[in-house]
């Protein structure tokens, strides 16, 4: 412990999306052919480097992005570091680089020890072979030795629960057989440093939470790893210290249950929303929902249990300047088999009830829950707002809600449909 | 070839270390020359050995005549090009049958389409191998190139089955066999380390390709003897690297032609820069295969 096995400095990666679209006609090829050449015989010998190519002018024009941009950070052995941000804070381009899938446009990055980097599970598998011929073709690739597999091969074989389908070519698994086959090569790796990519969005719920286990031995075992996820109940189970990325920068660093509170403090919601203009509807009209918007805290449009829940409408009245007093909106949630199993309704928020104010013709509220307190599933929301008792506008089943499955307890354990929807933080401990 | 020495000061991995054994990777931006290093490349030949293996498994497993595929290919192009070439055409044939000599001919020849076609369009067929983990990308073309040395092989043996038929010993001048391949594998893969680069970028160059291999064949002695060019055009014909090495391989086996003439000296000195720079270009570029492919 404390010596540092992964230093990043100054690191930066430029991508060019001007240049993706260029020459593609035959004419255009062949005088870039013949031109490239020169122009990088030129530069090899003048010793210049490559990305000086990069003019202000593209760099005005946006044909760049820097989808990284002087990131620095030290890890030392045996820490299991979290990286979030939101889509395209850069936290892929990160592990590519560590992982040394593409380098970097300025600054560098020393590592000690053997990487094994699981950016995709799967990686390298080929449906005309066999779950063994593959088993040891993705080991390879992933950098494990021949010896190294062969002593892990049973227990492979065990935990993907494949059986006797390991001499059956993978064409004719089922999806979730490859897919368990596949992370069970991906867990047994043996080197030094894992650097792992959202690999426990895979499979059914039974078998993330199998590899969630299994990703927190790997750290009990003092090994490194950097761990990329959405996922935050998965972050915060696993993670000792994360990184905030934010559009290519650190943003934050440390704690990880401090850095991510301050990332759902930052997120902002997601760009989309139910249009509500169309649909099959009752009441007065007097007011109306226009859009509706479900979110997660990281701004997602989709839920998870026992974490922040935002539910965002715009309403229009016919009739502005009503007091909110004698206006009532709630938003029933049924399960997929019918039942009604949730209301929220601004009649049961107190914060509401004292903030009192006039609607203007548009209006946008929110209604946010700290911990959706349902298990995974899609529910169905009916939206409903009535003034001094008379309905203006019901849409039964206006949307429906997926609820995603994470480790909503923390401790790996899920909620069976058997078990009833509701999920409850709770504490058992002995009494002295 | 002190070129593809391994005193690489870009990115290095420095596997003594001072302490204990475990290496330290430096990952950083390619600046200037970067060279081959042959040592990584070694340390991943299991993996090479897997993706030939791979690629041999899922073919003889998805094709019903499996290797006879190797045999049959060169062979009927031998019959179209007897009866085509040989009986109507009347094309010279260098004092042997003209089936052994097109065949002695094309075996090369189909060698060195095969590395070309599918070493050239090798970095984006395993693009999801490339996107997702490193390993020295050079090992891609490279065991495209063998498994088509296998095939070689394989057809290799008709060769020697056809001499017997006809009659024909090859001598001691065999023994130079083995350079004739060696600088067609350097100059297929030389250009294949360009293609394969370049395609990345320029997607429709794989269009290109097969027009390219097609002419090529009829700008190089598969067909006819080099004798029927004009002496005076014979350096300029041997700047195509094939013609020196189809011609030296025949020489090898079947005794015709001149054998280790100027003519041969051109064709190895176009190969040999061929493949150092191909090299040197695919280091190069190597770091940003990912970013190429993700376009």
């Amino acid at each position: 412990m404390g010596e540092v096995v992964i230093k990043v400095n100054n690191i930066s990666k430029l991508y060019r999306i001007g240049k993706i679209q260029r020459a593609t006609s035959f004419r255009e090829l062949l005088g870039e052919a013949i031109y490239t050449p020169f122009r990088r015989l030129k530069q090899i010998f003048l010793n210049k480097p490559y990305h000086n190519q990069v003019t202000n002018e593209q760099q005005e024009m946006g044909d760049v992005i820097w989808a990284l941009k002087d990131v620095s950070f030290e890890v030392k052995r045996g820490e299991v570091v979290g990286i979030i941000g939101r889509n395209g804070a850069g936290k892929s381009t990160l592990l590519k680089i560590l992982s040394r899938i593409t380098e970097p446009t300025e600054g560098y990055a020393e590592i000690r020890g053997r990487v094994g980097s699981l950016l995709e599970v799967g990686t390298g598998f080929h449906p005309e072979l066999t779950g063994r011929e593959n088993i040891y073709l993705n080991g390879r690739i992933l950098g494990m030795t021949k010896r190294e597999i062969d002593r892990k091969f049973d227990e492979i074989v065990a935990f993907s629960e494949i059986g006797k389908f390991i001499d059956t070519p993978v064409k004719y698994y089922s999806s979730g057989m490859y897919v368990r086959l596949a992370f069970a090569v991906a867990a047994h790796l043996e080197q030094e440093i894992l650097i792992v990519d959202e690999v426990l969005a895979v499979g059914d719920a039974a078998f993330q939470r199998k590899c969630l286990g299994k990703m927190r031995n790997v750290s009990k075992e003092g090994r490194t790893v950097l761990f990329v996820s959405h996922n935050m109940a998965a972050i915060l189970n696993l993670c000792s210290r994360c990184i905030l990325l934010e559009a290519g920068r650190i943003a934050l660093e440390g704690e990880t249950s401090k850095v991510v509170e301050e990332y759902l403090n930052r997120a902002t919601p997601a760009l989309t929303y139910i249009n509500l203009n169309n649909v099959q509807r009752d009441g007065s009209g007097m007011i109306r929902f226009k859009h509706f918007e479900v979110t997660n805290d990281m701004g997602e449009p989709w839920l998870y249990p026992n974490r922040p829940a935002i539910f965002k409408m715009t309403l229009e009245t016919k009739a502005p300047g009503i007091s909110s007093s004698s206006v009532r909106i709630a938003i029933g949630v049924r399960s997929s088999l019918g039942e009604y199993v949730l209301e929220l309704q601004t009649s049961f928020d107190k914060y509401y009830q004292n903030n009192i104010f006039t609607f203007p013709e548009i209006t946008t509220i929110t209604c946010t829950t700290k911990q959706f307190p349902l298990r995974p599933g899609t529910y169905y929301l009916t939206l409903y707002v009535d003034y001094q008792g008379e309905v203006c506008d019901r849409i039964r089943d206006a949307v429906a809600v997926e609820v995603r499955e994470s480790d909503y307890f923390g401790t790996g354990a899920t909620l069976s449909a058997t078990q009833g929807y509701y999920i409850l933080e709770q504490r058992w401990e002995r009494e002295i | 070839m002190s070129l593809l020495s391994n005193n690489d000061p870009t990115k290095s991995e420095k596997s003594s270390n001072s302490t204990n054994d475990i290496p330290t990777i430096v990952i950083r931006p390619t600046r200037g020359l970067k060279l081959l290093d042959l040592r990584e490349v070694w340390r991943y030949r299991e993996l090479a050995y897997f993706l030939i293996n791979r690629d041999l498994k899922v073919r003889y497993n998805q094709t019903i005549i499996g290797a006879a595929w190797a045999i049959l290919q060169p062979l009927a192009m031998m019959v179209i090009f007897t009866l085509f070439f040989g009986k109507l055409a009347k094309i010279p044939s260098e004092g042997v049958p003209y089936p052994i000599f097109s065949y002695t001919a094309l075996l090369p020849w189909q060698l060195f389409s095969r590395i070309i076609s599918e070493s050239s369009s090798s970095i984006l067929s395993e693009a999801r191998l490339v996107t997702k983990v490193y390993f020295p990308r050079i090992i891609i073309p490279i065991s495209k190139a063998i498994i088509a040395l296998v095939d070689f092989a394989i057809s290799f043996i008709i060769l020697f089955i056809l001499m017997l038929i006809y009659g024909i010993s090859p001598g001691i001048k065999i023994i130079f066999a083995p350079l004739f391949i060696i600088l067609l594998l350097m100059t297929s893969l030389g250009i294949s380390f360009w293609f394969s680069t370049l395609i990345l970028k320029y997607r429709d160059l794989s269009h290109v390709l097969p027009f390219l291999i097609q002419f090529w064949l009829f700008i190089t002695p598969v067909i006819y003897p080099t004798r029927i060019i004009p002496e005076k055009w014979h350096i300029l014909y041997a700047l195509n690297p094939m013609t020196g090495i189809i011609e030296g391989f025949r020489w090898t086996l079947l005794g015709t032609g001149k054998g280790l003439t100027p003519m041969i000296t051109v064709s190895v000195i176009i190969a040999v820069s061929l493949f150092i720079s191909g090299i040197i270009w695919f280091k190069q570029k190597e770091g940003t295969f990912a970013d190429m492919i993700g376009a």
